[in-house]
């Protein structure tokens, strides 16, 4: 009670600070992404970091596997929208201190560590740290470079504010105080106290994330002893272009570039002795093959070694990204436990012991040693569990129930990303749509009330203006200006006609630079703004948005892509990629000057969902969107709800899956918002975002379901084995029906003597490339529970790479303390299976397989011969795509809009994705992901509109002459004809319009046009191709 | 010889935005290089690419013309504009080949947004394949002015051609075989041969101004009780005032094979009425 009083007490001071609905703990990729779905969902975030800028650990990686994004380029967009957003509040350096209360009023404390700078005075002209006379160890470039002791954490930090580091002179003996005598703001307030807040939220989500592994604690690898061994987290940011050595891979000892690159698997991960983790962190086999294949890149002639367990690639398109790797010229996978011998006194070279089975033991010298660390729980882990009044697991993390790994016990409190235990990108984002899904599930009813819209300033009509160009051109740090002459395209762009403006920028992107182009924007006058950076693709709606706030019409606006189709593909021609960005600017200019101003419009949202396939996912999905107050339509195609689970019995974590099904179909069936529509088929699907009409048939009878958004999750098939005898000798059974066969209780199970498993049957072959990520932890699942009915029946694991990623780690290792056999074969060289008889007489399948350790050939006499068969596609995967216009990855499964950022979204708008369709899973990866999708989908129904684009068709009537070209160029029927006095005329329902503009370029007499790509506009860009030395000699 | 190594080609790409953009936005990302030619107009899709485009490329000198979209039955729509680009091309190159310039020099290449290196491998291509073939012209034997008042002749003849090809142009061939035959050499000349003409018959109109209010490109000269006139230069051939002529006048004549006949001189259009019992013919007498 004396400290609710307290509260309220404090909270006086910070009218505006103290209510929140939701409060997110941690702002890495995880914390922003729950943070960005709660706020457009309506309910008001506050996102408390406790380093000076959002971003986590992604911001410091390079690149992203396995498309190789890079990073940064594809987070920062983020942290810009989370800056924007009217219902994020950002605290930066703050660290919570106590929570009291419960789901619904928690009253949080927190305290903000002084910066040392007034955040909303600094505009991050970063004079200070020019002047600042401290070098200090840089942390984001983890201290192999130096930075000043005033200095902004990254260039695309959020807030873009400079913070003191504990080294400055002042703050360690008062000595010096030149920053404050430089800043003009006088924004530095030296004498800065930590500040105590204290907020009331309905709900917290911890996204802490991770800490990377320290080699140093048990001291094995000589890191940190020796100069040229570095941590995989090192090596990311040597890698990178913002990096300690403006991405040249340089050793510390001498600064010279590593020819002999050695990498060492499972540093910190997959061990039981002190100091070490025993579970699997589930990203490093997969971000080592980058590291190679970017190495390569830097560096053709370098010679990467991987020494390695298992390798892991479980995940989807990792298969393909680790053959890629294997396949690079100079690259060599070596299967051995290693030791780091010695440092070589001059060279400063390392040796690696390592032993082989051809070869035995070696010792091999390498330039550079990179350990690929492992993820373990957030720094203070125990006192965070301890102020959320959460629980942990053996390992540290927070302990999860497999029946939904969002929640915590305490409710109120959910947990997303690597808090859950180590995982990647994609997940960390589904587990923080999810536990944004589950916020909303707690706290719908307050939806909206504490929401503020985005306000922008009064748009300017220009329309009877002459055009008023600004250019500004990009530096991208180093990444556009170190190939491009930047300043030399600003002097020619203000030569070109209409420009009344041009200047450099080093990051365009960034918020400080947004702000000098909105500023601009109102003090020249501009109506029209070019920016010269990188790919419309990614950066047009952030720099659009800037020209809203510049009181501009957004589509007043081009942009000249600089850097991925210039400086970044023409790095050795410097003059020309100088030409080519002037050539590109003149033409954006051209264009920019004939464009006009479109209005974007509001189409109504259906606030239905439908959701497709009755499994645990769409079921998940289904009752989280009900219980936010949605109302959904579940259609099944079987006559009953449960899919492929009904076949599973129990989890490797000791889940009873069964009763879990049950449990969730009656909640399904009993929720009054939820229509459970089986035996039905999907015929048709018209419409779009917001809008959808869905036809379904079921038993003869055919509905037609509108809603707005929709979730697919049909799930996937198990491969009928055409290998083995499988079907033909009733021994030979798929995992699924061994499953069945234990849970039956079987006799004669109970009594086999022996039990054989074979993994990768159907997939990482040539007919399916890819892992089915599940079989290993299911084959050990079985195996365990063989062993538990009868302890004398022996097991025997045929496999290739185990590869029981993350906690299930620990059930391989129990496995093999239980006297479960491991045996690896070569996939050159398969097991082979014969019917044939054991030595005391019993008929048996004998097993051949040479193992790849002793290399001698051993027969195995199986009463059971257990197939880990492939996860496959469901069959009418093909068709739902069609229908719903979304696409399938090479391996068949739905294909994500973005495999790292967008992961159960598909690029069809108001349609998403979750479950096996999506790639297989185990069942809580299945309700960690379905509750992302009900998340995302939440997020759109949660708005009464949403805007389509201004760039749509438009008929000038006149000119048509009814001809039809167009209507039947656009299947969407956006297009019809009309009767009108004077003859068909063709007309368009803007909302239909998808903006191909295929009907454009049908049309004979140019009667209908597509805004924003129109004829005029496209000629006028084609025409300033011309290059000025052309042009002049024909004039 | 050394201008020829000194050539650095122009070509102007047409990427469609799905695609082949986020195919060379991903060429970049991951430095693949390839020769500084290329400017790229990014379109939504590659069916937008517009006939009309591709000459003005060319007319403005561009030494090569490249079409980007996304691989067949890929496309981001489901209009599945990849066909209309690819059947354009295959029109395109036919025209090239008419107006006298080698087809090589326009290109169209599928190229997912995945793939990077493959846009980096077309492009390393088409450079060194229009470097060989030297700046516009050079190989053909044909000078600038030459080339753009041929390409002046056919950009004209868009909209005609458009309406001639409607079909060809929207069709979905699944084979090779199909498109080597869609647009022949024979067919594009027969094509240019047949050109029709709309000519309106001074001794028919009554200026009743229905072909003059219908007409999408107002081409037509003319006023009440005057007889109207179709400005050869405007006409874009679309037929609308032949089939909008009042059929009891018949006025507008299609005109194919012939010479157009010259416009009835400025003053000698006013048509003077007489009264209703006289005939059709006395009521068209100019007055001169």
């Amino acid at each position: 009670m004396q400290n609710e009083q307290l509260a309220e007490k404090m909270c006086e001071g910070f009218p505006d600070r103290n209510f929140g609905d939701v409060m997110v703990v941690g702002a890495g990729i995880s914390g922003i992404q729950a943070s960005l779905d709660l706020a457009t969902a309506g309910y008001k975030v506050y996102l408390v970091e406790k380093s000076p800028t959002v971003g986590g650990h992604m911001s410091q990686l390079d690149k992203t596997f396995p498309t190789n994004d890079c990073s940064m380029c594809i987070e920062s967009p983020k942290f810009l929208e989370c800056k924007r957003h009217p219902n994020i509040e950002i605290l930066t350096m703050a660290e919570v201190d106590r929570v009291q209360g419960e789901a619904g009023n928690f009253t949080v404390t927190l305290t903000k560590k002084p910066r040392y700078i007034n955040e909303d005075l600094c505009t991050g002209c970063t004079t200070c740290v020019e002047y600042c006379p401290v070098l200090v160890p840089d942390p984001f470039n983890q201290s192999i470079s130096t930075n000043k002791a005033v200095h902004i954490y990254f260039a695309q930090a959020v807030p873009l504010v400079p913070y003191i580091d504990e080294n400055c002179l002042y703050l360690d003996g008062k000595q010096c105080t030149i920053c404050q005598g430089v800043c003009q703001n006088r924004t530095i307030d030296l004498r800065q106290t930590p500040e105590t807040l204290i907020v009331k939220v309905g709900a917290i989500v911890l996204a802490p994330g991770f800490e990377v592994f320290d080699p140093k604690v048990t001291g094995d690898y000589r890191y940190g002893e020796f100069q040229n061994v570095v941590t995989s987290l090192d090596y990311e940011r040597l890698l990178c272009a913002t990096g300690p050595y403006e991405g040249e891979i340089l050793r510390a000892s001498d600064r010279k570039h590593p020819r002999k690159i050695a990498w060492i698997h499972c540093v910190g991960s997959r061990r039981v002795t002190a100091g070490n983790n025993s579970y699997c962190s589930a990203v490093c086999c997969t971000y080592t093959q980058k590291q190679v294949i970017l190495t390569k890149d830097h560096d053709a002639e370098a010679e990467c070694t991987i020494f390695h367990n298992d390798i892991r690639s479980y995940s989807k398109g990792f298969e393909r990204f680790y053959q890629r790797a294997a396949s690079l010229p100079g690259v060599r996978f070596i299967r051995s436990y290693v030791s780091i011998g010695r440092e070589d006194p001059e060279t400063k070279n390392v040796t690696v012991k390592y032993a082989t089975t051809d070869n035995g033991v070696q010792e091999e010298e390498f330039d550079m040693v990179v350990l690929s660390v492992g993820l373990q729980p957030p720094k203070g882990y125990m006192a965070l569990a301890d102020t959320f009044g959460v629980p942990l697991n053996s390992h540290g993390f927070c302990s999860s129930n497999p029946a939904n790994p969002i929640e915590t016990p305490r409710s109120g409190i959910f947990v997303a990303g690597s808090f859950q235990g180590p995982m990647d990108i994609p997940e960390a984002v589904y587990t923080a749509s999810g536990a944004g899904s589950q916020c909303s599930e707690l706290l719908s009813f307050r939806r909206g009330k504490l929401s503020k819209e985005r306000v922008y300033p009064q748009e300017k009509d220009v329309s009877a203006e002459d055009p008023r160009v600004g250019v500004f051109v990009c530096h991208c740090g180093a990444n556009i200006g170190r190939v491009v002459d930047v300043p030399s395209t600003v002097d020619y762009a203000l030569t070109l006609p209409n420009v009344v403006y041009a200047q450099e920028q080093l990051f365009s992107c960034a918020t400080n630079s947004a702000k000098e182009i909105t500023d601009t924007i109102k003090e020249k006058g501009l109506n029209r703004v070019v920016v010269a950076a990188c790919t419309p693709r990614t950066h047009e709606p952030v720099f659009r948005d800037t020209l809203r706030e510049g009181g501009i019409n957004q589509y007043l606006y081009d942009m000249a892509n600089i850097r991925e189709h210039c400086s970044w593909v023409h790095s050795k021609e410097k003059e020309d990629a100088t030409q080519k960005a002037k050539d590109l600017i003149r033409m954006s200019v051209a264009r920019v000057c004939c464009l006009e101003p479109l209005q974007e419009f509001d189409l109504p949202v259906d606030k239905a969902a439908l959701v497709v396939g009755g499994g645990i996912a769409g079921m998940t999905s289904a009752q989280s969107l009900a219980t936010q107050g949605f109302e959904v339509y579940l259609v099944e195609k079987d006559s009953d709800l449960g899919g492929m689970a009904r076949r599973i019995h129990y989890t490797l974590d000791g889940m009873n899956v069964q009763d879990f099904v049950r449990d969730l179909k009656r909640k399904v069936y009993r929720n009054p918002l939820i229509h459970v529509i089986t035996d039905g088929t999907i015929t048709n699907v018209a419409g779009y975002v917001g809008n959808f009409t869905t036809t379904v048939s079921s038993n003869g009878m055919v509905r037609e379901i509108h809603h707005g958004a929709a979730v697919l999750a049909t799930g996937g098939a198990e491969y009928r084995p055409t290998e083995y005898f499988y079907g033909t000798d009733d021994r030979v059974l798929t995992q699924l029906e061994l499953e069945e066969t234990i849970d039956k209780k079987d006799e004669k199970l109970s009594t086999a003597k022996t039990l054989v498993m074979i993994q990768c049957v159907g997939c990482r072959n040539e007919e399916r490339g890819y892992c089915a990520r599940i079989c290993c932890s299911h084959a050990i699942k079985n195996a365990l529970k063989i062993k538990e009915v009868n302890p004398e029946t022996d097991v025997y694991i045929l496999f290739q790479d185990m590869r029981t990623y993350g906690f299930n780690e620990d059930y391989y290792r129990d496995a093999s303390e239980k006297d479960i056999k491991f045996i690896r074969f070569d996939p050159q060289d398969k097991p082979v299976a014969e019917a044939g008889d054991a030595e005391d007489g019993r008929p048996v399948l004998q097993v051949s397989v040479t193992d790849s350790i002793l290399g001698n050939r051993l027969v195995l006499d199986a009463d059971y011969l257990v197939l880990s068969a492939a996860v496959i596609p469901a069959e009418d995967i093909g068709e739902l795509s069609q229908l719903f216009k979304v696409a399938l990855s090479p391996e068949g499964f739905f294909q994500e809009a973005h495999v790292k950022l967008r992961p159960v979204d598909f690029a069809a708008e108001g349609v998403y994705l979750c479950g096996t369709a999506h790639y297989p899973k185990h069942l809580s990866e299945v309700i960690n992901q379905a509750y992302g999708a009900a998340g995302r989908a939440a997020v759109l129904l949660s708005q009464d509109s949403v805007s389509a684009s201004g760039s749509v068709c438009e008929v000038d009537e006149h000119a048509c002459i009814g001809c039809g070209a167009c209507v039947e160029a656009c299947t969407y029927g956006a297009i019809e004809l009309q009767k009108t006095r004077h003859g068909n005329k063709a007309k368009v329902i803007s909302v239909v319009c998808k903006g191909d503009g295929l009907c454009n370029a049908k049309c004979p007499t140019g009667a209908i046009a597509l805004k924003h790509y129109t004829d005029e506009e496209v000629f006028r860009q084609i025409d300033a191709e011309i290059p000025d030395t052309v042009a002049l000699s024909s004039k | 010889m050394s201008a020829a190594i000194d050539f650095k080609p122009r070509i102007l790409g047409f990427l469609c935005n799905w695609c082949c953009y986020g195919g060379a936005d991903l060429c970049g990302v991951s430095r693949f290089q390839y020769p500084p030619y290329l400017r790229v107009i990014r379109l939504m899709c590659s069916g937008r690419v517009d006939l009309s485009f591709i000459l003005r490329a060319f007319s403005n000198g561009a030494d090569g013309v490249f079409i980007g979209g996304c691989h067949i039955n890929d496309c981001h729509y489901n209009t599945e504009g990849n066909y209309d680009a690819l059947n354009l091309m295959y029109l395109c190159k036919k025209l090239l080949e008419h107006i006298g310039l080698n087809p090589d020099r326009l290109r169209l290449e599928w190229v997912s947004a995945g793939e990077g290196i493959r846009f980096s491998e077309v492009m390393n291509d088409f450079g060194k394949q229009i470097k060989a073939l030297g700046p516009l012209g050079s190989s053909e034997g044909m000078d600038l002015d030459e080339i753009k008042s041929r390409i002046a002749e056919i950009t004209k003849l868009v909209p005609y051609i458009k309406m001639v090809y409607r079909d060809k142009l929207a069709s979905r061939s699944r084979t090779q075989e199909a498109y080597d035959t869609l647009f022949t050499r024979e067919g594009i000349e027969t094509l240019f041969q047949d050109v029709v003409s709309y000519y309106i018959d001074p001794a028919k109109c009554q200026g009743c101004s229905t072909c003059l209010r219908r007409c999408p490109v107002d081409a037509i000269i003319g006023g009440k009780s005057t007889i109207h006139v179709i400005d050869q230069d405007k006409c874009i051939k679309c037929g609308t005032c032949f089939e909008v002529c009042p059929p009891r006048f018949g006025s507008v004549m299609k005109i194919s094979r012939e010479p157009v006949p010259p416009p009835i001189p400025e003053e000698a259009r006013t048509i003077v009425r007489k009264k209703k019992h006289a005939q059709a013919e006395e009521t068209l007498q100019p007055v001169s």
